[in-house]
């Protein structure tokens, strides 16, 4: 197995474990996480596209690899965002979760008392 | 199987056991602190694939501010962690989840393997063109030539996503400044790296921004590591983050996209379409937007981990 299509699927394995935290995971900072791993997975896989059309004397394709430097800039600017609206949750209502059952809430609550 | 390529599966396998371990492990802060090794390792990766100039912004990016920003808001959510430890989806769920993800992997997987061979590519029209424009780096000029209306709107983009985080403010609190205010130990380590570091970290990251267009590098890699050095000075209460409030700061933040959208419309009179340089000034040129880029996206990218206003704003 050559190595781009290594990392392909290695890239095809972090979206599957990202989607699997997005999913599970009750807490938001969590899932942040996982999203990051998603994104990961994505990146590393056009990545591993790039790097198959390595002609010319590039090492990879350029035009992929520019287009990802974009793609990771904008994903650090949606994460910081959504960590923002957390601790903004956090601030509001003293909890940090998205499971809507009480008790989770409550418990939150009694420490912060 | 060459060294390389035994080097290669190591890294793929040490990712991959890591990212698992990021989204099973209970504990939040354990979760951050592996998401970081990780991008550290994933900025190998990106060298294993031959992208030097991504594998630097991963490395900048990707485990290093995401790093701080995830792990300031862990800390700061510890208070509730207890509690929130004992959360589980359900059983059901779980499996559900776990046939779902495996489903998206398993079909990605499988289009990995089926890519096409030979494998499309752009290289030879870049490398055809490379010599019109300048540049040495096809990176470099990919981002600000054959493809400058994407990082245009990214440009535009971390702006916006800075006014979102800005928005979060209480109304009491506009204008203030962002998060917390930090208190070191004045003869802690951290105090001592915040006087050592950024005179190297500065030069450091000027330079990777002036040899982008050559070699790897670029404005991107270079206004974070200005940013990572800002705010570790910051995380050391040394200094204090700019309340949002002040009109130098504002111009700064959206100088640099104005300029560029000047400079690109001005190609509509001067070389006859939105976004292309007249000849022979294409690496002045390009070499202008970055520099204007650069103040912007460092303030921005720190700014971004700094967070929303927290406290009131000066007299």
């Amino acid at each position: 197995m050559n190595v781009p299509t290594l990392f392909g699927l290695c890239a095809a394995a972090l979206v599957g474990f990202g989607l699997y935290g997005v999913i599970t995971n009750p807490q938001p900072l969590r899932k942040i996480l996982a999203f990051n791993l998603i994104g990961n997975g994505v990146f590393l896989l056009f990545g591993a596209i790039a790097r198959r059309g390595a002609a010319a004397g590039f090492g990879g394709d350029p035009v992929p690899q520019g287009l990802l430097i974009t793609g990771i800039v904008v994903a650090f600017s949606a994460t910081a965002l959504a960590v923002a609206l957390l601790l903004r949750l956090f601030q509001a209502t003293g909890s940090a979760t998205l499971a809507d059952d009480q008790p989770a809430k409550a418990e939150a609550d009694d420490l912060h008392a | 199987m060459t060294v390389a390529s035994a080097l290669a599966l190591v890294l793929a396998l040490l990712l991959v056991s890591i990212a698992m371990w990021t989204v099973v492990t209970r504990r939040t802060f354990a979760a951050v602190e592996g998401f970081v090794a990780y991008g550290l390792l994933l900025s190998i990766a990106w060298v294993a694939l031959s992208a030097i100039d991504v594998a630097l912004t991963e490395a900048a990016i990707g485990g290093g501010l995401t790093g701080v920003l995830l792990i300031g808001a862990a800390a700061r959510l510890r208070t509730a962690e207890t509690a929130l430890s004992a959360e589980r989806a359900g059983a059901p769920l779980r499996w559900l989840a776990a046939a779902v993800s495996a489903a998206v992997a398993g079909a990605i997987a499988f289009g990995v393997l089926l890519l096409p061979d030979p494998a499309p590519t752009l290289a030879p029209a870049v490398s055809e063109h490379l010599p019109s424009i300048g540049l040495g780096n096809a990176v470099t000029a990919v981002l600000l030539a054959y493809r400058g209306i994407d990082t245009l709107l990214e440009s535009i983009v971390v702006v916006f996503a800075l006014i979102g985080v800005w928005s979060l403010a209480p109304d009491h609190l506009w204008g203030g400044y962002p998060g917390p205010r930090q208190y070191a130990d004045p003869n802690s380590i951290l105090a001592y790296l915040a006087r050592v570091l950024p005179p190297i970290g500065i030069i450091v990251g000027l330079y990777i921004f002036w040899v982008g267009a050559d070699l790897p590098g670029g404005k991107f890699q270079g206004a974070t590591i200005l940013a990572a050095m800002w705010l570790l000075v910051m995380m050391a209460g040394l200094t204090d983050a700019p309340p949002i409030n002040r009109t130098w700061l504002r111009i700064l933040l959206v100088a640099g996209p104005l300029l560029f959208i000047a400079i690109g419309f001005a190609g509509a009179v001067t070389a006859g379409a939105v976004l292309a340089y007249p000849e022979g000034y294409a690496k002045l040129l390009i070499k202008v937007i970055e520099a204007a880029l650069m103040p912007t996206l460092t303030l921005t990218l720190a700014l971004l981990v700094a967070g929303a206003p927290e406290r009131t704003a000066p007299p």
